[in-house]
C-alpha cells in the first residue's frame, strides 16, 4: 500500500482513493491538421514505458477529485515527489543521472587519495582499468 | 449573467408530493434498532439522519466566493484544505472540498433564499451554485465508540486526536465515498449520496452492532 501525498490536500492519504491516469507532460501538437499519421499516432497512441524514473497523471478520485503527477520509480516502485498541474519535476532522469555520476567522480578521486594500492572498490571502470593495465 | 440561469425552489410549499429522505426505505426494510435494544446495555454509538437539509456546492474563485458569502451568510469560506466553518449557532456549515469547490450545509427552508441571494450578490463572477439537498443526506453519529465504527469502516485517520474539531474530508467508506467531518467534539457526520444512503445505514448497524448502535428518532422527524 502507498501513502500518496495530494498536493491538494496538502496531505498524506491511502493508495486507495487514487487511480493512476498513465504518462504526464504529454504535450498535443500545436497544429494537429499538420501532423502526419505516423506524428499523431505517438501523440495518441505511444506512450514510453522507462525502467526507473517515470513522471506520471495520477487522480484523487475518492476526494479532491484533481489531477497530480507524481514522479516514480519503475524498478523500486518509490514515489520521489508529486506536483500539481502545470508544475515541472524537480527530480528527472537526467538530474538523478547527473546527481550520479558527480557522486562517483567524488568517490573515485577520494579512492585514489586514500590508498594507493589496488583499489577496485569504490572505484571507477576506467580506474580498474587503468589499474589492471599497470599491473599487466 | 446571473439573470440567464434559472433557479426554482425546489422545496416550493405548493407541492403535493410528500418528501421523503433517502433513508425512509431503509428504514421500513432495515428497521430502526432504538439506542441499546439488542444488546440491552448502554449504547456507545447512535445515528440519525438529518433529512432534508439544503446542500449547495459552490465552485469557483475562493476571494470571490469567500466575499460574497460572508456578505449573506456572514461566514467565511474555510481557507485550508480538508477544513470545516460553522457559524455559531451550529445550524450553517461551508467546508473545502477541493481547490476551487465548497459544501455549503443550510437549513432547508433557507437554500433557496440564500442562493438566490448569493446569485445576487455574485452578479456576474464566474462561479457556479448548484443545488444538490435532493442528491445526498446527512447522517450524524455520536456516542462514546462512534469513532471505533468509523474505524471499522473507512481507511482514513479518524483518531480523534489526529481527525480534530473542524476538519472534513471526502474519502472512502466501506466500498463507497462519504465526505466525513466533526463539526464538534461529541458528533460525527457523514454525507453520504442518495443511491448509496441505504448501503451506508445497513453497513452502520452491522458495524456498531457491538457497540449497541440504535437509531436516533427524533432527528429524522424534520418535515418539509
Amino acid at each position: 500500500m502507498f501513502h500518496i501525498y495530494c498536493p491538494y490536500c496538502e496531505e498524506l492519504r491511502e493508495e486507495e482513493e487514487f487511480h493512476p491516469k498513465g504518462q504526464a507532460h504529454i504535450a498535443r501538437p500545436e497544429e494537429p491538421d499538420a501532423c502526419n499519421d505516423e506524428e499523431w499516432g505517438d501523440y495518441l497512441f505511444f506512450r514510453d514505458n522507462p525502467r526507473g524514473i517515470h513522471h506520471e497523471m495520477w487522480l484523487h478520485a475518492v476526494g479532491c477529485r484533481k489531477f497530480f503527477n507524481i514522479t516514480r520509480n519503475t524498478v523500486s516502485y518509490e514515489i520521489l515527489e508529486t506536483y500539481k498541474m502545470g508544475e515541472q519535476p524537480t527530480i528527472t532522469a537526467e538530474h538523478l543521472a547527473r546527481e550520479e555520476k558527480t557522486a562517483r567522480e567524488e568517490k573515485t578521486d577520494s579512492a585514489q587519495v586514500a590508498e594507493g594500492g589496488q583499489q577496485t572498490v569504490g572505484a571507477s571502470d576506467a580506474a580498474v582499468a587503468s589499474i589492471k593495465g599497470a599491473q599487466a | 449573467m446571473s439573470n440567464s440561469v434559472h433557479v426554482y425552489d425546489a422545496r416550493a410549499d405548493h407541492a403535493t408530493v410528500t418528501a421523503e429522505s433517502p433513508l425512509a426505505y431503509s428504514y421500513q426494510r432495515s428497521g430502526m434498532p432504538a439506542p441499546g435494544e439488542a444488546s440491552g446495555e448502554e449504547s456507545c454509538a447512535v445515528i440519525g439522519e438529518r433529512a432534508f437539509l439544503g446542500h449547495l456546492i459552490l465552485r469557483g474563485g475562493a476571494i470571490v466566493l469567500d466575499e460574497a458569502l460572508r456578505e449573506v451568510l456572514g461566514i467565511g469560506l474555510p481557507g485550508r484544505p480538508n477544513s470545516l466553518n460553522v457559524d455559531a449557532e451550529g445550524q450553517r456549515s461551508v467546508q473545502w472540498l477541493s481547490p476551487d469547490e465548497w459544501l455549503l450545509i443550510v437549513p432547508g427552508d433557507e437554500t433557496f433564499g440564500l442562493e438566490t441571494r448569493l446569485r445576487a450578490q455574485l452578479g456576474g463572477a464566474h462561479v457556479a451554485i448548484v443545488d444538490v439537498s435532493a442528491g445526498q443526506t446527512l447522517i450524524e453519529l455520536t456516542g462514546e465508540a462512534a469513532h471505533e465504527v468509523l474505524m471499522k469502516s473507512t481507511v482514513y485517520d479518524v483518531d480523534p486526536h489526529a481527525f480534530t474539531v473542524g476538519k472534513g474530508v471526502t474519502t472512502l467508506f466501506a466500498k463507497t465515498s462519504v465526505i466525513l467531518r466533526r463539526p464538534d467534539e461529541s458528533r460525527w457526520e457523514l454525507i453520504v449520496r442518495r443511491s448509496f444512503a441505504d448501503y451506508v445505514y445497513r453497513w452502520l448497524l452491522d458495524a456498531g452492532e457491538e457497540y449497541g448502535i440504535g437509531v436516533a428518532r427524533e432527528s429524522r422527524h424534520e418535515s418539509q
